[in-house]
């Protein structure tokens, strides 16, 4: 009764959001604004349903109900509780559930704000927000049922389905298949509701940017609504995405964060549209440009946000034959041609009433160097979307299959976010309107110095990888130009208000957050960049098969086999652990434990022992894919310089997101 | 000031291109009765298997890649080189097991498409700029003073502080 509760639920939401998306439509058509109250009611309506509908199913999770297939899939017995909670989003029917329910969440959220001057955006918003949770719960109801049960036909086949084929019997299996185990780690339970927050957030601009185009009222009142939105979006996606990385570093055993994998190349797609819009909707709010482009962003970027989901999602990665066989690739393809054809319709049909108000000058305006940043984007974008489709389309076309690999990639990619980098350090330097290289020249030439020394005293430290000492130039050349921007500002406060250092910074940054905040937004991506140089130019390794006692030696580091150990563990996987010394220069600095654990199911987690200092990290996989005895291991071990800035430049990411949108109390 | 830009989008293009032409460095591989784990993995790193999606055959723990690189050590044994051993895998099991589709027919359109939509957004960008530069003079020309357009109200805190900058010097 309860499970078929939980689907009932999940059925009347599909049906107040399509009946939201009708009432919308009359309401703004008649017009009438108690249909169009109507249809926000409704959609309020969705948002406690399917928190019920999640929770009963967490609540099936919880109690070990095998007889419901996902619960089957994804939780066993001897998980502990808080994975077979996140067990919610560990497969593909509860994520769809999980996504619905955060896009009800967060239509209901922008619903409840008060309308009173924008009230004409509302039916729209309410009509693409409800579409969008109408899809997804089509996806459950009818292709993806998180509360479909095992049945037993009389022929004695197992077969899931949500309700009883004829004469069959209620199966319930006496445990469970368990999450996979490469799941079970903290980074993989919260980056999936990270990215899928960035995604569905994303929506909200989408959906008054549609609201705008249909109303034509396509001034910047609809960016200036959604800014927030659109950061909240910016910062989910770009903290799902750090999490992932860092879960591969920590579990996949292959001694990086970033493969070149079209899952992950799906995830950064959005990101890749979304940046540059974040940028871009400051040009039309600052000089009234750009209109038409800001829209293509948006569309684009949601458009990408569903096309994410269901690369994800299909199977349509691994061949396009899997993805003509599930049904619910399709479905994704067709609501993604459907909505992105609708919304460039709507674009084209209010091009003229989106021209510019202002007019471009210079080529070195900030306006200038913003596009200039937009394009550089694209591109990356472009290289990133062919990587993924070229597979698909060869096979289409030749029935040759191919794969687009790193190098692919990294070669084009690296000149673009070089390119990137040297615009992080201009433009914030360029004024709106117009700038010279004089004024530029003058903003610029005191932390060009020291940006110009970068390089020479790199390369007298050694370094000579040419990659390298442009990456790190660039680095110099953002963190100097940006910490002058703040000299600058804290010595004329001090000048002129006679404030301290301290006072000056605090109060020259509370009055203008979204500046400054965004510049240390700027400096964490450079210091992340030093992580991704490290890893990328002067990363090494060594496999090796040791005896105990033996040692290997890599980059100055030796490294001692000193023993092994095998156990079970309690929650049922067994666990292979070695011990290992590591010195530097003939002194012990510490043990390392890399080890490997076998889940019951076969499943391996390879779970390397880590050694992490500011300069270096020595990562050792024990590497079980090779024949591993206490009396003989073989060890790979990466040498990764510089990799923990890439972390900590996560956490300055999120400190200088924190001061860009902390409320301002005070008004400057 | 195009000129500058025809320089700036040469520049990137050959920065594209001269990194699409680097040279994959490895280290020379000695010859020894067997070769090392080292040794087989600068050629594993660059292979995938057709069964493990997207994992180079270096980190892979499936028993056939395992099998697979037991044959490249057999293989680098005998004397076979880099190339030659690809040779083999891409002869039989398909171009596939390369990181990167070979250059040939219709897959020079991997390497061909982002490049051209590049060049072709740096163009389109290009003739935006044009055009805006044409308007403003235009606008400021209809102006009467023919002299340059004002100064489109700069970013007002900017002023505001460049302005006590000043005051203060």
């Amino acid at each position: 009764m309860f499970i078929e509760f939980g689907f009932y639920i999940v059925v009347l939401a599909f049906a107040l959001a399509l009946f939201a998306v009708f009432a919308a439509v009359r309401g703004y058509l008649q017009p009438s604004d108690r249909w169009v109250e109507s249809a926000r009611r409704a959609m309020f309506l969705t948002f406690p349903l399917l928190l019920l509908a999640a929770s009963i199913l967490i609540t099936l999770l919880i109690s070990n109900h095998f007889e419901v297939q996902y619960v089957y899939s994804v939780t066993s017995r001897a998980m502990p509780l808080y994975l077979k909670v996140t067990a919610l989003w560990g497969g593909q029917p509860g994520s769809l559930l999980f996504w619905s329910l955060l896009m009800s969440a967060f239509a209901t959220a922008v619903s409840l704000r008060k309308w009173d001057r924008d009230r004409e955006f509302l039916p729209w918003v309410i009509v693409v927000t409800s579409v969008t949770l109408a899809f997804f719960l089509s996806l459950i109801i009818f292709f993806e049922n998180p509360f479909a049960r095992w049945w037993q036909t009389p022929t004695g086949d197992f077969v899931a389905q949500m309700f009883p084929p004829k004469n069959a019997t209620l199966t319930t299996p006496s445990d469970g298949e368990g999450l996979n185990p490469l799941l079970r780690h903290p980074g993989m339970i919260i980056h999936p509701p990270m990215l899928y927050l960035g995604f569905v957030a994303f929506v909200i601009p989408y959906a008054f940017a549609i609201a705008a185009l249909v109303t034509g009222r396509t001034d910047d009142r609809w960016i200036r609504l959604t800014r927030r939105w659109t950061l909240v979006a910016w910062l989910f996606l770009s903290l799902g995405l750090v999490l992932g990385m860092r879960w591969a570093y920590d579990v996949l055993g292959w001694g990086g964060y970033w493969g070149w994998d079209p899952v992950e190349i799906a995830a950064l797609l959005p990101w890749l549209t979304g940046t540059p819009f974040l940028h871009s909707v400051m040009i039309e709010e600052k000089r009234g440009m750009l209109k038409q482009w800001n829209m293509f962003l948006i569309i684009l970027t949601y458009a990408l946000v569903i096309f994410g989901t269901f690369l994800t999602r299909s199977g349509v990665l691994s061949s396009v034959h899997a993805f003509a066989q599930s049904a619910i690739g399709p479905m994704f393809f067709g609501f993604i041609a459907f909505t992105f054809v609708i919304s460039a319709a709507l674009l084209i049909h209010r091009w003229k009433t989106l021209k510019a108000d202002g007019e471009m000058h210079s080529l070195l305006s900030r306006e200038a160097l913003f596009l200039l940043n937009n394009l550089l984007f694209m591109g990356v974008l472009v290289v990133c979307l062919w990587g993924i489709l070229f597979p698909l389309i060869s096979e289409i076309f030749t029935g040759q299959k191919v794969t687009v690999g790193p190098p692919f990639y990294e070669r084009a990619v690296a000149p673009l976010f070089a390119a990137l980098m040297a615009l992080m350090g201009i433009a914030p330097l360029a004024a709106w309107g117009r700038s010279t290289v004089q004024t530029l020249g003058r903003a610029m030439w005191k932390p060009a110095i020291p940006t110009l020394l970068t390089p020479l005293v790199l390369f007298a430290l050694g370094i000579s990888n040419w990659i390298a000492l442009i990456g790190f130039t660039l680095v110099a050349f953002v963190i100097f130009i940006t910490l002058h921007e703040y000299w600058r500002g804290v010595r004329a406060r001090m000048k002129a208000q006679g404030e301290g250092l301290l006072t000056a910074l605090i109060r020259l940054v509370s009055r203008n957050r979204r500046r400054y905040g965004g510049y240390l937004i700027h400096i964490a991506m450079v210091v992340m960049a030093i992580g991704i140089l490290g890893i990328e130019v002067f990363q090494t390794t060594t496999q090796q098969s040791l005896a105990i006692g033996e040692s290997l030696t890599l980059d100055g580091y030796t490294i001692r086999y000193d023993s092994l150990a095998q156990f079970p563990h309690a929650d049922g996987r067994f666990v292979t652990r070695a011990v290992l010394s590591v010195f530097k220069d003939g002194k012990f600095l510490q043990e390392l434990y890399p080890r490997y654990d076998l889940y019951p199911d076969g499943q391996p987690m390879t779970i390397p022992g880590v050694r992490t200092t500011l300069a270096d990290d020595l990562y050792v996989v024990l590497v079980n894919w090779e024949d591993v005895s206490t009396m003989q291991a073989p060890f790979k071990v990466y040498h990764n310089p510089l990799i923990n800035w890439l972390w900590i430049g996560s956490l300055l990411f999120i400190f200088g997101y924190a001061v860009a949108v902390w409320p301002q109390k005070e008004v400057a | 000031m195009k000129r500058r830009f025809v320089s700036l989008i040469s520049l990137s293009f050959l920065l594209f291109s001269a990194l699409a032409m680097m040279p994959q460095s490895r280290p020379a591989l000695a010859q020894q009765p067997t070769p090392s784990d080292d040794e087989v993995n600068a050629i594993a790193q660059d292979l995938f298997c057709p069964v493990c999606e997207n994992t180079p055959l270096d980190v892979c723990p499936t028993e056939a890649c395992r099998q697979w690189r037991e044959l490249i050590r057999q293989m680098l044994a005998e004397g076979k080189s880099e190339e030659e051993i690809k040779q083999y895998f891409v002869e039989n099991y398909g171009a596939r097991v390369l990181s990167e589709p070979p250059r040939t027919g219709l897959n020079w359109l991997a390497y061909l498409v982002p490049p051209v939509a590049f060049l072709a957004g740096v163009f389109l960008l290009f003739r935006a700029f044009q055009t805006w530069r044409r308007m403003a003079r235009e606008a400021a020309a209809e102006a009467g003073s023919g002299s340059v357009p004002a100064a489109p109200p700069a970013d007002e805190y900017a002023a505001r502080f460049e302005a006590e900058l000043k005051k203060r010097k």
